[in-house]
C-alpha cells in the first residue's frame, strides 16, 4: 500500500533532528507538525517568527498573529518575532536548516517547479524560491505522479523553475528518493511499495 | 517633534502624486496600513505603482485601489487572494513585477541603507534572473537585484511615541520596517500614540528617523484565514 498524506508527513518527520529550525510549506509539509513528537524543533513562519505553535483556540484567534498561509496561529514560550528582511537574512543566510515543501515537478538534478503553471491563473512564487535557494537541506513531500497518473520525478522539468539543483531528498507516496550525481537513489520503498512498482512509476534515472 | 496628523487623510496632504512609487507594509491583510490606502482611494492618485508583498483582497488592502483603477503596477511576490487583481492583470490593464518574498524584502531594506543593488542567490536558473547580471563568488553563481528608494512608504504599527519611534506587534511587523526604511517620506498609522517616555528605548523595533508622519486611528484588522483547533477533552 503507498503512504497516504500522514503517512508521507510521519516520514518527513523522522528527517528532523533536535535542535534545528525549519521551514514547512502548504499542504502535506504543515502536517509534519503533528509527528515531530519529543524532538526540540523550531519552527519558522518566514512572514516574520520564529517558535511557530498550534491554531488558535476558538475566540482566542489575533488579526496580528498569522502564519504564512495567512491562518491565526498561536506562539509559544520560545517565540520570536522579527521584520520580513531579517527573515529571510536567516533563510538566505542559511540559518534554517531544513525547508520541507510540496511540488508540481522534481528532476532528477535536483531543479525544483513549485510556483508556476504557463497559461494558468499565476499567483506568485511568495517566499519558494528564496527558501530553496538559501536553506541547508530541501525535502519535497509530493505525491509520485500526477492526477493523469503521470511521473513527477522527470528526467528535466517541463514547468517554470522554482530553484536549479536544489532538491536533496524526495518523499512520495510510493517512497524515498535521493539526489545524488547521475540521478536519483532509492532510500526506501513504502510498506507493500516493490522497487520495480516505484520504478515503474517514474520517469527520472533511477542509479 | 513629528507631526502628528487628525486623519489619515490630512497626514497624506502634500505627498501624494500621480504615478509615484508607494511601498506599503503588510502581510497578507496582517499589519497593512489601511487607513492611508483607504485614504488614497479618497484622494483619487492615479497611476501608482506600489511594492508590497500583496495586493489585498477584492474589497479590503490594496484591493479597494485596484477596484478605481488607481493602480498601474504592483512589485509584488504573491497575488493569489485577489480576482480583481486576476482580472486587470489578464486583461493586459495592470503590470505585475513578480519578485521573490526575501528578495523585495532585501531590495526596500537595501533601498532604505542607500545600497544600489546586491547579490543574491535566489532565483538563479530561473525566470527571475532573465536579464539580471551574474556574478559569481567562491563558485556560486549570485543575480544583481536592485534596492527600491520610494517616493512614499505607508505603514502600520502598534504604538508610536511623539518623535516617530515605532512598535510593531507580533506578526504585524513583517513588512513594514524595511518598507518605512526605503521611502522619501513614511506615514505611519498607529493604533495608540503614546505620551515620550513611555516606550522602553531597547524595545523600540523602527527608530523614529525613518518616520515622517504620524497619525492615529481604529483599525478593522481583518482575519483573511480564520483556523482553530477543539479544546481538548481530557
Amino acid at each position: 500500500m503507498p503512504w497516504d498524506r500522514n503517512q508521507m508527513a510521519a516520514r518527513a518527520a523522522e528527517e528532523l533532528e533536535d535542535g534545528m529550525y525549519v521551514n514547512l510549506g502548504i499542504g502535506i509539509p504543515t502536517l509534519v507538525a503533528n509527528y515531530v513528537g519529543d524532538k526540540d524543533i523550531t519552527l519558522q513562519s518566514e512572514n516574520g517568527m520564529l517558535g511557530m505553535g498550534p491554531f488558535p483556540l476558538e475566540g482566542e484567534e489575533d488579526a496580528d498573529l498569522i502564519n504564512a498561509g495567512k491562518q491565526t496561529i498561536t506562539e509559544l514560550r520560545r517565540t520570536s518575532y522579527f521584520d520580513s528582511a531579517t527573515s529571510f537574512g536567516m533563510i538566505r543566510g542559511g540559518k534554517i536548516a531544513a525547508a520541507i515543501l510540496g511540488a508540481m515537478e522534481v528532476a532528477e538534478n535536483g531543479d525544483l517547479a513549485n510556483w508556476m503553471i504557463p497559461g494558468k491563473l499565476v499567483k506568485g512564487m511568495g517566499g519558494a524560491m528564496d527558501l530553496v535557494a538559501g536553506v541547508g537541506r530541501v525535502i519535497v513531500v509530493m505525491d509520485h505522479t500526477n492526477k493523469h497518473g503521470e511521473s513527477k520525478l522527470l528526467k528535466e522539468c517541463t514547468l517554470p523553475l522554482t530553484g536549479q539543483g536544489v532538491v536533496d531528498r524526495i518523499i512520495t507516496n510510493l517512497g524515498v528518493l535521493d539526489v545524488v550525481e547521475g540521478g536519483l537513489k532509492i532510500v526506501e520503498t513504502a510498506e507493500g511499495v516493490t522497487e520495480a512498482e516505484l520504478r515503474d512509476a517514474t520517469e527520472a534515472t533511477i542509479v | 517633534m513629528k507631526k502628528i496628523y487628525d486623519t489619515a487623510s490630512s497626514a497624506l496632504d502634500g505627498v501624494l502624486q500621480d504615478g509615484m512609487l508607494i511601498a506599503a507594509g503588510g502581510f497578507g491583510l496582517c499589519g497593512i496600513p489601511e487607513l492611508l490606502l483607504q485614504a488614497i482611494k479618497d484622494a483619487g492618485t492615479k497611476d501608482l505603482t506600489f511594492a508590497s508583498n500583496n495586493a489585498g483582497v477584492d474589497d479590503f488592502g490594496i484591493g479597494i485601489l485596484l477596484q478605481t483603477r488607481q493602480v498601474k503596477k504592483m512589485i509584488s511576490s504573491y497575488v493569489g487572494e485577489n480576482a480583481e487583481f486576476m482580472r486587470q492583470y489578464l486583461s493586459g490593464e495592470l503590470e505585475l513585477e513578480f519578485n521573490p518574498q526575501g528578495t523585495l524584502a532585501e531590495r526596500m531594506r537595501a533601498g532604505g541603507c542607500g545600497i544600489p543593488g546586491f547579490y543574491t542567490k535566489t532565483g538563479v536558473g530561473t525566470v527571475i534572473a532573465e536579464g539580471k547580471e551574474h556574478k559569481d563568488f567562491d563558485g556560486e553563481t549570485y543575480i544583481l537585484e536592485r534596492g527600491i528608494f520610494a517616493d512614499l512608504s505607508i505603514v502600520k504599527a502598534w504604538k508610536a511615541d511623539e518623535t516617530g519611534n515605532l512598535v510593531f506587534r507580533k506578526t504585524a511587523r513583517n513588512f513594514n520596517p524595511p518598507a518605512a526604511m526605503c521611502g522619501k517620506v513614511c506615514v505611519a498609522e498607529v493604533e495608540e500614540i503614546v505620551p515620550l517616555g513611555s516606550l522602553d528605548p531597547d524595545t523600540i523595533h523602527l527608530p523614529g528617523i525613518y518616520v515622517h508622519r504620524l497619525v492615529q486611528g481604529t483599525h478593522e484588522k481583518r482575519i483573511e484565514q480564520r483556523t482553530v483547533r477543539q479544546k481538548e477533552t481530557a
